[in-house]
């Protein structure tokens, strides 16, 4: 992933706010890329622009060489679905069906049946420690179990980069740290690229490489080791 | 993503069965009230569609529908047999009456006088006895719903005496005869005796009957009837549509039905288009999700019609079985007798169901075009 120059205005009545300034990131194969930085910092804003979710007011992302922003809507669709893995803070899951079914949205977005999908994601939810909660509703779940299943619906169709947005901030100490080691894993395969934006200093430890943002700017890097002693002090 | 929509629908089991029942409400109301609206149209005309042997109805010029009567001089009879493309023409009186019960019970009745020896204008079935005593001296004969209106859970019989103008009559023949819109009795004897049973007046021939000759259109033959005669002569189609026209523009009944049809519409679609606007919009993050992960909008909007669609058609079908039911459960209570679940309005109220689920759906998967996929990232 590839941004260049990134700018992001919001209208606001008459008004209009800047909170991107010109965002240049790149983001690497194999490795576990942590955005950080204060709430309100653009972080959010700029992920939701590098998925092709916004469009940015000014620059380019290219996402495996191919420029996300010139993709109209339905093709910016089409590429997340085949491309992009989402995790979300609020996992987000559909409360009317099971765990394996809600992991295998994606295969269903994509044309396959919802009992040939909901078989493929039972693979992927036992992959993840998940095979015994795979017939169970969200509501029947805790909140470190409905985060795993929002990682097999990321993972379920094998994308390139997975997104994650805070994961762990709903979590306690001990699941969140079980979330990210499996986002760590993931990352592991030379083929993935993992971004993570959060605010939590305790997950820092887990990244190849930490980016810092501020005001819509990226302001700098971090070493893992430096951070998670940062975290610790 | 049809079984994903479908299970989304039935997982939220209180709106779904809001939405059906919502739906079965208005189609409820909307088919059974315009029902009992065509019901009482039609018999407003129902007298002269029983008289099929007929092509041609005339009347004096001044009448305007089946029960306003003013009579013509019997002569007008012999001039109408007289025009040219006529095979036959017959009397028919058509007036009201006050009969008396063995029981001392006092009912007004519409009296029908039949051409003494043709009896065209009979009703199409006679359920008990024979037409042929008809034709005795001071008999009558009744039609069921009269019978059951005067002698109230007794069991149909003839050979029943009754007063009528202080005439001692006997009931020799029950018929089954399409309801009139006055809910009186209908009582059947023969022209001459109708004469004989009702107080003297000059004139008391209602209309005169008329049969085409053979290749001549009855719209034609009603104008030349009526441009040789100086007489009011139509078709009996002419004759059945203009009756219903006075009452529905002359009569605040269609204006009653018109607005009771209205609000079940009106309160169907608010209840409707609400509770699934309201269903969207709580799965609105949900739909925001699917869009962020990289369902298209052809494809939510796919899923948005298909859940219109199953409440629609299951709301539908559970008003329409509640409308059948309740005309099946009433078919033998006389004052409804003749109001039936026509394929009509069957049709047309699928095509106000269908109305009603398109503007739901469409008012709702605006709110799901014009959602930012982005609001899955906020807390």
């Amino acid at each position: 992933m590839h941004a260049r120059g990134v700018v992001k205005d919001f209208q606001n009545g008459g008004s209009s706010t800047r909170v991107l300034h010109g965002v240049d990131l790149e983001i690497e194969s194999g490795r576990l890329t942590l955005l950080v930085g204060p709430s309100g910092c653009g972080k959010t804003t700029l992920l939701s622009i590098m998925t092709g979710i916004l469009s940015p007011s000014a620059g380019e992302v290219d996402v495996m060489d191919v420029c996300i922003t010139s993709l109209r809507g339905s093709q910016k669709a089409l590429f997340r679905r085949e491309h992009l893995g989402f995790i979300f803070q609020q996992y987000n899951l559909l409360p009317a069906l099971t765990a394996a079914e809600n992991a295998a949205i994606p295969l269903v977005a994509g044309g396959l049946s919802l009992a040939e999908a909901a078989r493929r994601a039972r693979v992927t939810l036992s992959r993840i420690g998940m095979a015994e909660h795979a017939e169970k509703r969200p509501n029947q779940l805790s909140g470190g179990q409905m985060q795993r299943v929002a990682i097999a619906r990321a993972l379920v169709h094998a994308p390139s980069v997975i997104v994650c947005d805070e994961p762990t901030a709903a979590l306690d100490e001990e699941t969140g740290r079980k979330v990210m080691e499996i986002l760590r894993e993931i990352a592991s395969d030379p083929a993935n690229a993992v971004l993570v934006v959060s605010h939590d200093n305790r997950v820092y430890h887990f990244a190849d490489r930490i980016v810092t943002m501020n005001d819509g700017l990226i302001t700098g890097e971090m070493s893992p080791p430096r951070a998670a002693e940062g975290a610790h002090a | 993503m049809n079984l994903v929509a479908l299970k989304m629908l039935l997982g939220d089991r209180a709106k779904y069965l809001g939405l059906v029942l919502g739906i079965g409400f208005a189609t409820l109301l909307m088919s059974q009230q315009v029902s009992i609206f065509i019901g009482l149209m039609t018999r407003t005309a129902s007298q002269i569609m029983d008289v099929r042997e007929a092509d041609v109805w005339v009347m004096h010029p001044r009448v305007k529908y089946l029960d306003e009567l003013e009579a013509m001089p019997a002569i007008d009879l012999s001039r109408v047999r007289g025009v040219a493309g006529v095979a036959w023409a017959v009397p028919l009186y058509k007036g009201n009456a006050v009969i008396r019960s063995s029981e001392g019970l006092l009912q007004q009745v519409i009296l029908m006088g039949l051409d003494d020896g043709s009896l065209v204008g009979r009703p199409p079935k006679i359920l008990m006895g024979s037409l042929a005593d008809l034709k005795r001296p001071n008999a009558l004969m009744i039609d069921r719903a009269g019978h059951q209106f005067i002698w109230p859970g007794e069991p149909l019989r003839v050979g029943r005496i009754v007063e009528i103008n202080d005439r001692r009559v006997e009931i020799v023949a029950i018929a089954k005869a399409s309801p009139p819109f006055q809910t009186f009795p209908v009582v059947y004897t023969r022209y001459s005796e109708a004469l004989r049973f009702t107080p003297p007046q000059r004139n008391k021939l209602s209309f005169v009957l008329v049969k085409a000759a053979e290749g001549v259109a009855p719209v034609d033959l009603a104008k030349r009837i009526q441009a040789r005669t100086g007489l009011q002569a139509l078709s009996w189609q002419e004759f059945a549509w203009r009756s219903v026209r006075h009452y529905v523009e002359r009569t605040g009944i269609p204006v009653n039905f018109g607005i009771t049809v209205t609000l079940g519409f009106i309160v169907g679609a608010a209840v409707a288009a609400q509770t699934f606007y309201i269903f969207v919009l709580e799965n609105l993050r949900q739909f925001g999700a699917l869009k962020a992960i990289g369902v298209t909008d052809f494809q939510i909007l796919r899923m948005v019609i298909l859940q219109a669609l199953v409440v629609g058609v299951l709301g539908y079908a559970l008003g329409i079985g509640l409308c059948s039911t309740f005309f099946w459960l009433t078919r033998d209570v006389p004052a409804l007798d003749g109001f039936i679940l026509r394929w009509q309005v069957i049709v047309g109220t699928a095509v106000a169901v269908a109305v009603i689920m398109l503007f739901s759906s469409l008012a709702s998967i605006r709110k799901v075009f014009v959602l930012d996929p982005a609001v899955v990232f906020r807390g």
